[in-house]
């Protein structure tokens, strides 16, 4: 990223440690990605050119009209409900703020199980439309839930939240300064919106929607459970149907060329733009009151998401957890311990290692530590098990090394030191959801105006003090909205904590997996119910942090 | 608050930590079988023999990745797949070793295991055809290749071309009727399809009794756990179903079967647990488990069959030596490519 104006004291601090640790640390984190790269240039290319000839167009055309359809939902869903959260007032507003969150803890694979035992041609609801009907297949109409535009739905009602959380975090900086000025120019409330309030939060939206996108290229669940195939499925089909890891991981380098495309577009598009707030945003109470029908429909509107995002599968999802399950045993305890302390270490080291990258590139904004900064956060749009594949092939590298030298050393063989433990799971962790981190660290960080710094400087504080008494207190929101994201994708990650996992050790999502894998649904819903539930705390810690700053 | 995260996460290291503790005595597990459809075996094991299992569970090819991978300083001495393709992959990836035990070789019968006894059959799982009763006349059915007829134009359900059972059973089809014929009866096959594969095999049960279409390719323990599902709606649609085992004409070669089956690895450090486990899942008690418990039928003859599926009697069984189906494999997906099999 060219922060170039933010960066007045560089060089001068003498922290040209911070750049050599950055940089190493980006290319251990990008080593997974240069793995699966590499197998560009092996292998045969039969297969390549089978898929070539037969599916790649289409599950490039599948790919691209979901990406296309997501953007359309995510930014429908996440963007109105954060103007009006905002800056406006209706009847529960405070609460449909914080509500509006809650579909970030309901993993995309579980809400497709949910909307397809529900909506199904035999599920409950087309079973009475028939009974009450006397109609039968074929005679009437109704949707798809299992179909390229479901799966448009099911993402996007998950989704949203980080555009949401994005758009409305920038809507509240602005909020009283732009409706001022709104006013002082003569805008009516809708102008306001589509003149200012849209255009300044764009970078932020923007990024809510990458972030989205990168979300649903990595998604396997859904579309494999919808039978749509797109390039995800494919590496999935090509690893499994024709046994060749190469092949798959050439198709997923295809893949990391349309994030990487995304990326650039992304920062494209914010190339001129950077803006600072005034340090603390000043708040105001000027909010634009909407009355009578306006308020119900503002309330109608954000109820919308809610209710189809949270309310209805978690409904579903207790239903069968209730009535149609095995139920729940002693293990789960242990599970949702295992899922918690993994996500929990996780989101700790994640967003450690963002907070260093994205000081390293606010400091010593050099081509080479943005493009290391940039690459380490690829990892993000690929799926789990395809960085599974390449955090395993450089740990057992590793390893065997080892183990040679050991034997070479002291004739005794010993075992994996790392492959397979928890070390290589919260690597992959890291790996796959530094872009998260790293965007809201980075977004914070750009919020503080380098004067501010400088200021800080001028003023006799050395650069620690300038981070602990300066930038500390004006990032925590940043870190804690990192955190919390990483925290509930890690509780929702899922294949790589398969492949990863060392022996005897289950997580919430892995036992839900593996239920609604073998197509017991309703025995999957206690697993998943607890995931949505776990995944709620940090959900709701998070809008309470957003709710404080309102 | 530091003071808790602190604490948190030692606690937390810690507990994740202790989980890799190993006792001396025991046997190391990659399951493809998932969890709940192997634990309660293992425990029952250890009970029995004091030796412990360590499991990890996962897809099939994850697992061979990663045996593949760590090589011979894989702690695995064990591999369970739920497809006979995947063991000949794992054959010939070489992960695995060849056993010896006159117990195994007695048990099971030799198109289930592999000739240079790599690898074993546990249990076996049938590929049928179920009907709707009442819209369908099981006359009007015979064989596999008999669904490409155009008779059933918009009445089949089947699920997606990467499910690996509808894959194996194109590969069994290959290897009898060669790959031209396969090709077309495959491409027919699309053409009767009643809607874009949608959903797991329980869904094409469901859809046949919706209505959505006539006839399913469905494996027999989905429908056994209709069958014994304690949920009333789940047994009315088992009612309206009918199971028809295909290609049993005289001559004929049988309904196609796939397994789940157990090799040795070739890192393995605990070969003679390893081979006791297998002796254990082979034992009558355990047959009588997955049928059981999983409606899947015995390898061992002489067990009983599931209790669901008893009424649908005794079948042949289609008795490709089942490597066949590994070594088809790839084939029979590039064809389901380039018939628009999605």
């Amino acid at each position: 990223m060219s922060n170039n104006v933010l960066t007045a004291n560089s060089g001068k601090t003498g922290n040209g440690w911070l750049k050599g640790v950055s940089i190493a640390l980006s290319v251990v984190l990008a080593l997974p990605i240069l793995v699966i790269l590499s197998h560009v240039v092996l292998g045969d290319a039969s297969v390549w050119h089978h898929l070539v000839d037969t599916v790649l167009f289409g599950y490039i055309a599948n790919s691209l009209y979901l990406m296309g359809g997501v953007t359309f939902g995510v930014l429908l869903l996440g963007v109105p409900t954060a103007w009006l959260t905002s800056v406006c007032v209706f009847p529960g507003h405070k609460w449909i703020a914080i509500a509006l969150l809650l579909p970030l803890a309901v993993p995309a694979y579980i809400i497709a199980y949910t909307y397809t035992g529900l909506f199904d041609y035999a599920g409950p609801i087309q079973t009475f439309i028939r009974d009450m009907t006397g109609l039968g297949y074929g005679e009437y109409w109704f949707f798809k839930v299992r179909s390229l535009p479901g799966a448009i739905v099911m993402l996007s009602l998950v989704l949203y939240p980080y555009v949401y959380l994005m758009a409305r975090s920038a809507f509240l900086e602005q909020s009283s300064n732009t409706l001022e000025v709104s006013r002082t120019l003569g805008y009516s409330n809708r102008k306001a919106f589509f003149k200012l309030g849209l255009p300044l939060a764009r970078p932020a939206i923007v990024a809510g929607v990458t972030l989205a996108l990168m979300e649903t290229l990595a998604d396997y669940g859904t579309v494999q459970f919808f039978g749509v195939n797109t390039f995800t499925t494919g590496i999935f089909r090509t690893f499994y149907g024709f046994g060749d890891a190469v092949a798959a991981s050439q198709l997923a380098s295809i893949l990391l060329v349309f994030v990487t495309i995304l990326i650039v577009l992304e920062r494209y598009s914010r190339r001129k733009i950077r803006y600072h707030s005034s340090g603390l945003s000043k708040v105001s109470n000027r909010k634009i009151h909407l009355q009578g029908r306006y308020g119900i429909g503002a309330l109608i509107f954000c109820l919308v998401p809610i209710c189809f995002g949270f309310l209805f599968p978690v409904l579903q999802l207790a239903y069968w957890a209730f009535f149609d399950s095995i139920g729940l045993d002693k293990s789960f305890f242990k599970l949702a311990w295992n899922s918690l302390s993994l996500a929990f270490i996780a989101s700790l080291l994640t967003v450690s290692c963002a907070l260093l990258l994205a000081y390293a590139s606010r400091l010593f904004p050099s081509k080479s530590v943005d493009t290391a900064v940039s690459v380490s956060g690829l990892g993000y749009a690929l799926p789990g098990t395809i960085i599974a594949i390449g955090v395993i092939i450089p740990f057992a590298w590793l390893d065997h090394q080892i183990i040679d030298a050991v034997k070479a050393l002291t004739g005794d063989k010993i075992g994996l030191l790392m492959s397979g433990t928890i070390f290589a799971l919260l690597f992959a962790y890291v790996v796959r959801f530094m872009a998260v981190s790293l965007g809201a660290v980075q977004s914070g960080l750009g919020k503080i105006k380098p004067s501010l710094d400088m200021a800080g400087r001028s003023l006799g504080l050395t650069p620690v003090g300038v981070l602990k008494q300066i930038h500390v207190p004006l990032l925590r929101g940043s870190v804690l909205t990192a955190l919390l994201i990483v925290f509930v994708d890690v509780l929702k990650e899922l294949p790589a904590t398969l492949i990863l996992r060392p022996f005897n050790f289950n997580t919430l999502a892995v036992r839900a997996f593996e239920l609604a894998s073998d197509e017991r649904l309703a025995d999957a819903a206690p697993a998943s119910l607890m995931i949505v539930l776990v995944g709620l705390i940090p959900v709701i810690l998070l809008s309470r942090s957003i709710a404080s700053r309102t | 608050m530091k003071k808790t995260v602190c604490s948190l996460s030692i606690l937390a290291a810690t507990s994740v930590i202790a989980t890799q503790a190993f006792a001396s005595n025991e046997v190391n597990l990659y399951s493809a079988r998932q969890e709940s459809l192997i634990l309660p075996l293992l425990e029952n094991f250890t009970e029995d023999t004091g030796i412990a299992v360590n499991l990890i569970t996962g897809s099939d090819d994850q697992l061979l990745r990663r045996l593949q991978v760590e090589g011979d300083a894989s702690p695995a001495d064990l591999f369970i797949t739920v497809d006979a393709g995947r063991l000949h992959r794992a054959k010939e990836a070489g992960v695995l070793q060849p056993v010896e035990s006159d117990v195994l070789n007695e048990k099971v019968p030799s198109n289930l295991k592999n000739s240079d006894n790599y690898w074993y059959s546990l249990s076996q799982r049938a590929r049928v055809i179920f009907y709707a009763k009442d819209r369908v006349d099981p006359a009007e059915l015979s064989r596999y290749e008999n669904l490409a007829d155009s008779k059933w134009k918009g009445r089949l359900c089947i699920r997606s071309s990467g499910n690996i059972y509808n894959q194996s059973l194109v590969a069994s089809m290959i290897e009898v009727d060669g790959a031209a014929n396969t090709q077309e009866w495959i491409n027919g096959l699309v053409k009767n399809f009643a809607r874009p594969p949608v959903g797991g095999d329980t869904d094409q049960l469901k859809a046949v009794a919706a209505g959505e279409c006539d006839i399913a390719v469905a494996n027999t323990y989905y429908f056994g756990r209709l069958v014994n599902s304690k949920k009333a709606e789940d047994r009315a649609i088992a009612e309206k179903l009918g199971l028809f085992w295909p290609n049993q004409g005289k001559g004929d070669r049988g309904a196609h079967v796939n397994v789940s089956g157990i090799g040795v690895t070739a890192s393995s450090e605990n070969k003679e647990n390893a081979v006791k486990l297998i002796e254990y899942l082979l034992s009558d008690k355990s047959q009588t488990w997955y049928a059981e418990v999983n409606n899947e039928y015995p390898v061992v003859r002489g067990n009983p069959f599931p209790t669901s599926l008893v009424k649908y009697g005794e079948f042949k069984s289609d008795q490709l030596n089942l490597t066949k189906l590994g070594e088809n494999n790839r084939q029979a997906v590039e064809m389901m490519d380039i018939a628009g099999w999605k």
